[in-house]
């Protein structure tokens, strides 16, 4: 009895009901989609799940095509981001914490409703919605995610390293180039990461921006899903987990998305 | 010059950022059911989001969004910060494998996590609603208080407790006694975060919340864009959403600002 009081009064122990948690609701279903993306309807071992999506050419097609949505949304957003992100973090240029805020807002509104707007704006325009529409609401809804953790990494920035570039010699080109651009590219790097993998992964904004004219892989795995073909929806799940894994390998992605996220309160 | 230049593209970046959210917000404030078209000045539609009637699906959809956010952030602050306690005495490789874990629901897009817990629901055969969105919201934010909490452990000194214990207080006391205070603003920002992240989302929620009739925001703006017309009452809605964030939002950084002057003052 007193051995087990102690047990309960170890804090170690604490960290029990949330491991059985994780195991139970973020470990088994990914098990589980593993599994169902290698069984038929019976449940029986089958490879046709994905063999019918190298052959099926309007899966292939929405999944290559999303890739390229998904990096032009994050070169537009890096492009348009970073000099945003160097001007907010540069004193001399811009003293005004107000305007940080300004442009980390929009993140913490809705999706939808931001999509919402962008349909509005496109219809007050006389804007057709389509494949423009779907770039700009891409960038729309993640350029703030681009340019908070740029700007975080560009503030925390050891200016000596500017202040000895120049008294060595270099131009303003120069220390750009190779003591602001290398110094911030950690921040490039969880920027990707966070318009990147919703991009790739959205499913309802396409169809509003779009008006159901273009389909992403996001939208073709939920259709599946909807329509009860779970075995084949889980199948094109793993495959964009493993691309996901592997832009994550790419950009050394440590799970700064939380932290960046986390310090804005 | 070369400031005038900076001042001008941040302008620029936050017309395009704010144009749509702003021509929602002139819409609002006129009739006409289609946007666009300027009726005169009224306010009918804001009176008309809370009369309820012919839009009571609206008025229960943000009903249900903050009670699942509520119950939802409040559940995971909980757990999340009585799991940081624990993972923070933890060592060695149990430490790594639980963080690991911690991290997987942060790294994977939302369609996957809905997905697999989807997937999960159906074969044990629960029947979805209510319960399933909160247990699925909990598990994409109960990370994010862990990592809210985390740091607060570490920068707490942990001889407090022992001398808590030493002078005679049970581990309960000095739980109370020592441990929550110095955890407290990790916890609320902790909840904070929950709380957002729980309104926001949508990829989650929809693969979760079954075929019951169950609506929240997200999902109540999704079906009614899909159905091609968008009820007019979204825009009042919209607009209210966008104005209280940002009021929250230049408090918060106002209120930091000035701690962080204070805090400088006293030094």
């Amino acid at each position: 009895m007193k051995q087990l009081l102690r047990f309960f009064l170890k804090r170690s122990t604490w960290s029990i009901p949330y491991a059985i948690f994780l195991v139970g609701f973020v470990v088994l279903p990914l098990i589980l989609i593993f599994l169902y993306a290698f069984q038929d309807a019976e449940g029986n071992f089958t490879l046709a799940n994905f063999s019918k999506f190298i052959s099926s050419p309007e899966a292939a097609n929405t999944f290559v095509y999303s890739i390229g949505i998904a990096i032009v949304t994050t070169v537009l957003c890096i492009l348009l981001g970073y000099p945003a992100a160097y001007i907010l973090s540069n004193s001399e240029l811009c003293r005004s914490k107000v305007m940080v805020v300004l442009f980390i807002l929009p993140m913490w509104i809705n999706i939808l409703v931001r999509t919402l707007a962008t349909v509005a704006l496109f219809d007050f325009l006389r804007l057709p919605l389509g494949e423009g529409a779907l770039i700009f609401g891409m960038v729309y809804n993640f350029l703030p995610f681009m340019i908070y953790p740029i700007y975080n990494v560009m503030q925390k920035m050891d200016h000596s390293y500017i202040e000895a570039a120049q008294d060595l010699g270099a131009n303003p080109m120069t220390v750009f180039r190779k003591v602001v651009v290398p110094l911030s590219m950690p921040g490039v790097m969880s920027g990707v990461m966070m318009v990147f993998m919703p991009t790739i992964s959205t499913f309802a904004i396409s169809e509003l921006l779009t008006m159901n004219n273009i389909k992403l892989f996001g939208t073709t795995i939920q259709e599946n899903i909807n329509n009860g073909m779970w075995n084949y929806g889980a199948a094109l799940s793993l495959i964009m987990l493993v691309i996901i894994f592997a832009t994550e390998l790419f950009s050394d992605g440590d799970g700064d998305r939380a932290s960046n996220e986390g310090g804005i309160i | 010059m070369k400031k005038f230049f900076a001042q001008a593209y941040l302008w620029f970046l936050l017309a395009m950022l704010y144009a749509p959210i702003l021509i929602i917000a002139i819409f609002s404030f006129t009739e006409a059911k289609v946007l666009g078209n300027w009726t005169g000045f009224s306010t009918k539609l804001y009176t008309s989001l809370f009369s309820g009637g012919v839009h009571h699906s609206l008025l229960s959809a943000i009903e249900n969004t903050l009670i699942i956010a509520i119950v939802a952030a409040a559940l995971s602050t909980i757990l999340g910060s009585i799991a940081a306690v624990g993972i923070h005495n933890l060592y060695g490789r149990k430490k790594a494998v639980i963080n690991t874990l911690n991290n997987i629901p942060m790294l994977n897009p939302d369609i996957i996590t809905g997905i697999s817990l989807f997937l999960l629901f159906v074969s044990l055969g629960i029947t979805q609603g209510y319960a399933t969105v909160i247990l699925a919201h909990i598990t994409f934010c109960t990370p994010y208080v862990v990592l809210c909490v985390m740091p607060r452990l570490q920068q707490m000194n942990p001889n407090i407790y022992e001398a808590a214990l030493d002078l005679g207080a049970t581990p309960w006391q000095a739980l109370r006694k020592v441990i929550i205070p110095e955890i407290k603003p990790g916890m609320i920002s902790g909840f904070i975060l929950a709380f957002t992240l729980s309104i926001d989302d949508f990829a989650v929620t929809i693969f979760t919340i079954g075929t019951e009739g169950l609506e929240t925001l997200s999902t109540y703006i999704y079906a009614d864009a899909r159905k091609g017309g968008l009820t007019p009452e979204l825009r009042p809605l919209s607009t209210i959403i966008f104005v209280t964030v940002l009021i929250l939002l230049i408090v918060i950084n106002v209120r930091s600002q000035r701690a962080a002057k204070r805090k400088e003052a006293t030094r």
